[in-house]
């Protein structure tokens, strides 16, 4: 009773905490990278160099008139923002962050499709959240950030395909784990279905060079131009813990989660004092230090050019990578 | 209380007469092709508790079979829908009457 | 007893969602009903010990058919709600009998037999596979005994994609 009930209800809560901080300060990296790659400061009022800057934030979110549009869909207009929140943290019940029971909630033996068939539900905010607007550029936009999600989508779950090919599991610790027998991290042996997987991410979290839908200069403000208050911290919200789930999905399948580089050289055992957890946070923040790099650097692709990409570039490119794996897999 | 396949049967069962009620009644084919995906599921449920009951995973693969057909015909159904809306802008089935004696 | 109280908690939640989602007057809120319906049986399915049918279910079922119905409802929004006026020539009260009396009896039939012949655990109708887990397990059965059945789908598949194509393109 106590194994199967007490604790995993006490990592949850640690969990929930430990993601609710973290998007709460993402907002704040992600304003002070930016920053710097724009050779300025950032916030640096409220506290020590701007730190506190991430709990200012939410008090004045919180404390901000709720407004809602006149004939708005009431029901829908409160449920999206939960629709969008919610799936992205369901996701990290699966995400291994260290290879003892003790870090991880649970251990489905089918837990990479449980990780994109949650995501897909993170699909039903946006189009609701366009919807319940009641008004036409939320909904143009809502629409198009749909289409967008479901087209990379695609693309996505066609590499994992390959991947979960080189692993032989489909379950989260079982691909670390193939990875340490292996010897070599999947980011070596499938280095094009890393980039796709990167890509495809970005597109999925609505993230620059993809963020037609919701930047402020498309549309007026994209799906959640209605939203003010709480309810935009919620979607604001669900952006960054998408970035984090993508982050860590991308650190499980290609960058061998907890293991340390090179897991299979004998001469770097020497690196084994430093646990596995935090090789694993390490590897999760230099890819959300690239996506926000990423963002501050490049242009953004005009909806055209970002279907096209979705479904011209980067489908074909799995579809080869899977077939690729598979003679692989049969000669070798 | 042992739960044994009838009770899994009944509430397919159940499920299933709920989407053909939905179907009779409702007259929005949009709700109606909603109801049919209703039935679809029910016939699901029934086949996945007797594979589980009969220890042979043939149910499941019949399972995935009509998973697949359920999308195909989700699909073209709802082109056949917006072509007719395109036409006769209605999506009320006692109005798509042109080939009705 | 576990099992129990999840079949009972999953089968009310089912049924309730299944009558809303034909009773609802908004379209919107009805698809949303279908999405939650979906989830639950894919609960259920997990119950059933199905993992790989309830990420299935969730990936195509929820994620991506019930996604298509909200687009064509937002492509199709009216002002006017479509059933204002009733066809007189309907008898919707007489589907609803004849429904009610299909189901009494599918009950009683079900009830009947299972009393009379209580279900046997029938063992072993498939030889045994090399694999365990029901992924692998699927993925046998499905590339070694039913693998034409498996291609037919995807051609069904792709059938249906270029009709759903052709229908719904526009004429320019």
């Amino acid at each position: 009773m106590i194994e199967t009930v007490v604790i995993p209800l006490l990592k949850i809560a640690v969990l929930l905490n430990a993601i609710l901080v973290s998007v709460t300060f993402m907002t704040l990296l992600e304003r002070k990278v930016i920053a710097w790659a724009q050779s300025r400061l950032g916030p640096m009022r409220v506290g020590p160099y701007g730190v506190l800057q991430a709990i200012a934030d939410p008090i004045k979110l919180i404390l901000k008139e709720d407004i809602t549009p006149a004939r708005c869909d009431r029901m829908m207009f409160t449920l999206a923002p939960i629709l969008s929140l919610v799936p992205a943290l369901v996701v990290f019940s699966v995400v291994p962050f260290g290879g003892d029971a003790l870090f991880y909630i649970t251990d489905i033996n089918v837990g990479l499709l449980f990780v994109i068939s949650v995501t897909s539900i993170g699909v039903y905010g946006i189009i609701l959240a366009g919807w319940a607007s009641n008004s036409k550029y939320p909904l143009l936009a809502g629409l198009r950030a749909s289409a967008q999600l479901i087209s990379y989508e695609i693309a996505v779950t066609m590499t994992l395909v390959s991947v979960i090919l080189t692993a032989g599991t489909l379950s989260m610790v079982g691909i670390v784990e193939s990875q340490q027998e292996a010897g070599l991290w999947y980011g070596f042996v499938q280095p094009v279905a890393f980039v796709l997987v990167l890509i495809g991410g970005l597109a999925e979290t609505n993230r620059a060079p993809f963020d037609m839908p919701e930047a402020e200069q498309e549309l007026t403000g994209g799906f959640h131009t209605e939203y003010s208050g709480m309810r935009f911290a919620l979607f604001f919200l669900a952006e960054y813990a998408n970035m984090i789930v993508i982050s860590a999905v991308v650190t499980v399948l290609f960058w061998g989660g907890w293991l340390r580089p090179f897991p299979s050289v004998d001469a770097l055992v020497f690196l084994d004092f430093i646990p596995g957890w935090t090789w694993f946070f390490a590897k999760m923040f230099v890819f959300l230090y690239l996506f926000i790099w990423i963002r501050a650097t490049l242009p953004r692709y005009r909806y055209d050019q970002l279907m096209r990409i979705g479904w011209k570039v980067l489908i074909p490119i799995a579809i080869v990578n899977i077939v690729v794996t598979g003679i692989v897999k049969v000669v070798l | 209380m042992e739960i044994t396949p009838a009770h899994y049967t009944v509430l397919s069962a159940a499920l299933f007469s709920i989407g053909v009620i939905g179907v009779l009644v409702r007259r929005n084919i949009i709700i109606i092709f909603m109801a049919i995906e209703l039935m679809l599921n029910a016939v699901n449920i029934n086949l996945v508790a007797h594979a589980r009951q009969l220890e042979n995973l043939v149910g499941q693969v019949f399972v995935v079979f009509v998973i697949a057909v359920a999308a195909a015909e989700a699909a073209v159904g709802l082109g056949i829908i917006l072509a007719l809306f395109r036409n006769k802008e209605t999506v009320n089935i006692d109005e798509m009457n042109v080939m009705r004696w | 007893m576990a099992e129990a109280i999840a079949f009972y908690t999953l089968s009310v939640l089912i049924l309730g969602l299944g009558v809303a989602v034909i009773t609802t007057p908004k379209t919107v809120h009805s698809v949303v009903f279908l999405v939650l319906n979906f989830l639950c049986v894919a609960v259920l399915y997990v119950v059933l010990q199905a993992e790989f049918l309830a990420v299935i279910q969730i990936l195509v079922y929820a994620g991506g058919i019930v996604v298509l119905y909200l687009f064509v409802v937002m492509l199709v929004n009216l002002k006017h709600a479509p059933e204002e006026h009733e066809d007189p020539r309907r008898l919707g009260r007489l589907a609803l009998a004849l429904s009610g009396a299909m189901l009494l009896e599918v009950v009683g039939i079900v009830v009947y037999s299972s009393r009379h012949e209580p279900f046997a655990r029938v063992t072993g109708s498939t030889e045994v596979s090399p694999v365990q887990g029901n992924v692998e397990e699927l993925g046998w059965l499905l590339y070694t005994d039913y693998l034409i059945p498996f291609e037919v789908a995807s051609v069904l598949l792709l059938v249906a994609m270029v009709g759903a194509i052709v229908l719904a393109r526009r004429e320019s």
